[in-house]
């Protein structure tokens, strides 16, 4: 039982800050939506962050209020899995510049009393990571036993660890990167120009009106090939037709994979902002945990006493085995303590999300062995 | 505090037995992290592992060790000079594709490396290639000829001339047979199994 208001499903706070921001602006207030599962014991020392990935949101083991979906990281977070409410204190925040209670280009400007828009700020994943550490004040959470995300989750991770890394006792960092890579930069260019060349986008002051579905449809389906993989595409759809036995020698989904596509774009406009996909995908873009450290990544990590772990899939690249690797010889290089492991999957980068026992064996090791 | 026991495999615990306490430990083939979590138990070392099995890393992780994916012939160049005391080696050499190139790595890597390998000049082996005629198959090495992940047998007295042509420094050296330690003499006939502890300079 929490007695805590503080605590529990679907919160949101509004935090004075102000968050000091990468670009040098400074933002305030702050909107913060948030779930906690489990008991913060009394020395608060399970306390377990979960960070959630691009269209990711706090909903990691309840209910999404739009799709009524399950919570998307039941896998790993419940009752007897590796993350578990009557052992652990779980808090999932959702990332500031998304769309689903906290800041982001469609909350409403408190000065103007209009939504930002373009006016909502540049942030970066450090941002996101400073945000959630003024809501963690707020929460009178000092110390993380664990900080867990996978994909851009793992960005946020990797920065927690290296900006407040006395805050962080470990972390497992699943399929991600120490930074977004070449061809990472150009899918998701990709998926910005497709929402900007949308008319109803109208330089992001589309709130009053129609919103640009169709540019964030497929800004999503293009996204959604780079999630998956050429073996898992092939097993689950092949060349099957669509509804029908012969091809139309026209230009509907005669495929399936064409139309899981469709399908995948059209139902993810429903519960996402186009403005927040620009701002979130930016935010990855521009992650070189190197950056601040004269581009050697061990240099991050100097002095750590953080636990990491790192996890990467066979499958997946958009974050592959070598970006994970990455990390793990810069942690080693800094003398700091890391476990890593590649786990065959399938699946591709979305293997992280999926049933995946290997994966949950030896988080659930890495955190129950912790000293 | 009662430090648990640890049933350690023969080379295993001659390596434990001579590390010295506090020590910085690279574990290269670690297996599901036996000898490591002897040492951190008994020897209050500090110790990282490098392991080529997915179920062994998850088994070692899981006991609270650091142990990290990786592969012997291309991992180690991404380790820093001088950063550990030990580096061990433990019956991985003839697994490898350049047991000299690992050798000179771990010696890179650690003040000292312990090498441990079954020696392929054992009488039971020479009886079974000399008259049996046959690749031999035995207690330490087990496996067939197409399916043995041994690649580069070696015995003990290639050991020792690779070391002095290579002037590494043999620090000392231990000889098992029937998982008794047995007496150098003789040993590259009467020894299953050695063990050598080097350094660099």
């Amino acid at each position: 039982m929490n007695q805590d208001e503080r605590f529990g499903l679907d919160k949101n706070v509004r935090l004075l800050g102000p968050l000091k921001l990468d670009s040098g602006a400074e933002f305030a207030p702050i909107e913060c939506a948030y779930e906690t599962y489990g008991t913060l014991n009394s020395d608060k020392s399970n306390a377990v962050l979960i960070c959630h990935a691009l269209t990711g949101d706090q909903y990691a083991a309840s209910t999404h209020p739009v799709t009524g979906k399950d919570g998307w990281w039941l896998n790993l977070v419940g009752e007897g899995k590796p993350v578990d409410p009557n052992h652990d204190f779980i808090i999932c925040i959702n990332v500031i510049g998304s769309c689903l209670g906290s800041s982001g280009p469609s909350s409403v400007d408190p000065s103007t009393e209009k939504p930002y828009g373009m006016d909502f700020p540049v942030i970066t994943i450090a941002d996101m990571v400073r945000a959630q550490a003024i809501l963690l004040d707020h929460l009178g959470i000092e110390t993380l036993a664990a900080v867990i995300g996978g994909s851009m989750g793992g960005m946020q991770a990797l920065s927690w660890t290296v900006q407040f890394p006395q805050r962080v006792k470990s972390a497992i960092i699943i399929a991600s990167a120490a930074r977004q890579s070449a061809q990472n930069i150009a899918f998701h260019e990709v998926g910005r120009q497709s929402i900007m060349a949308d008319p109803r986008w109208a330089k992001g002051d589309y709130y009053d009106g129609d919103p640009p579905t169709s540019g964030l449809a497929v800004a999503r389906m293009a996204a959604h090939i780079t999630y998956l993989s050429e073996e898992g595409l092939t097993k689950k759809f092949g060349r099957r037709l669509q509804d029908r036995d012969e091809k139309s020698f026209g230009f509907d989904a005669d495929f399936q994979i064409e139309s899981y596509l469709r399908h995948q774009g059209i139902s993810f406009v429903d519960r996402f902002d186009a403005n927040s996909y620009l701002y979130i995908t930016r935010a990855m873009d521009y992650f070189d945990l190197a950056d601040d450290y004269g581009g050697v990544l061990a240099n991050a990590f100097k002095g750590t006493k953080t636990r990491f772990c790192v996890i990467s899939f066979d499958s997946d690249w958009l974050y592959p085995t070598s970006e994970s690797r990455r990390i793990v010889h810069a942690i080693n290089a800094a003398g700091g303590n890391v476990s890593f492991v590649e786990l065959e999957s399938p699946f591709g980068h979305d293997s992280f999300l999926l049933p995946a026992p290997e994966m949950n064996e030896i988080i659930n090791g890495f955190l129950k062995a912790a000293p | 505090m009662n430090k648990p026991e640890y049933k350690l495999r023969p080379d295993l615990a001659i390596i434990a037995h001579n590390i010295t306490a506090n020590a910085r430990v690279l574990d290269v083939g670690c297996g599901d992290g036996a000898l490591m979590a002897a040492l951190r138990d008994q020897k209050n070392s500090d110790a990282r592992g490098i392991e080529i099995d997915p179920a062994n890393v998850s088994a070692a992780v899981t006991r609270g060790l650091s142990v990290v994916q990786g592969d012997a012939d291309t991992d180690l160049s991404e380790y820093p000079d001088n950063s550990f005391d030990y580096a061990i080696l433990s019956q991985t050499l003839q697994t490898t594709h350049r047991p000299d190139i690992v050798i000179d790595n771990l010696l890179r890597i650690g003040k000292y490396a312990f090498v441990s390998f079954p020696n392929f000049a054992h009488w039971r082996v020479r009886l079974s290639l000399g008259f049996g005629g046959r690749m031999p198959v035995t207690r330490l090495i087990p496996e067939k000829w197409y399916n043995t992940p041994n690649i580069h047998h070696v015995t003990i007295d290639d050991f020792r001339a690779i070391v002095r042509e290579r002037q590494w420094i043999q620090e000392n050296q231990w000889f098992l047979s029937g998982d008794k330690q047995t007496s150098r003499a003789g040993a590259n006939i009467l020894a299953e199994h050695a063990v050598f502890l080097l350094k660099k300079d």
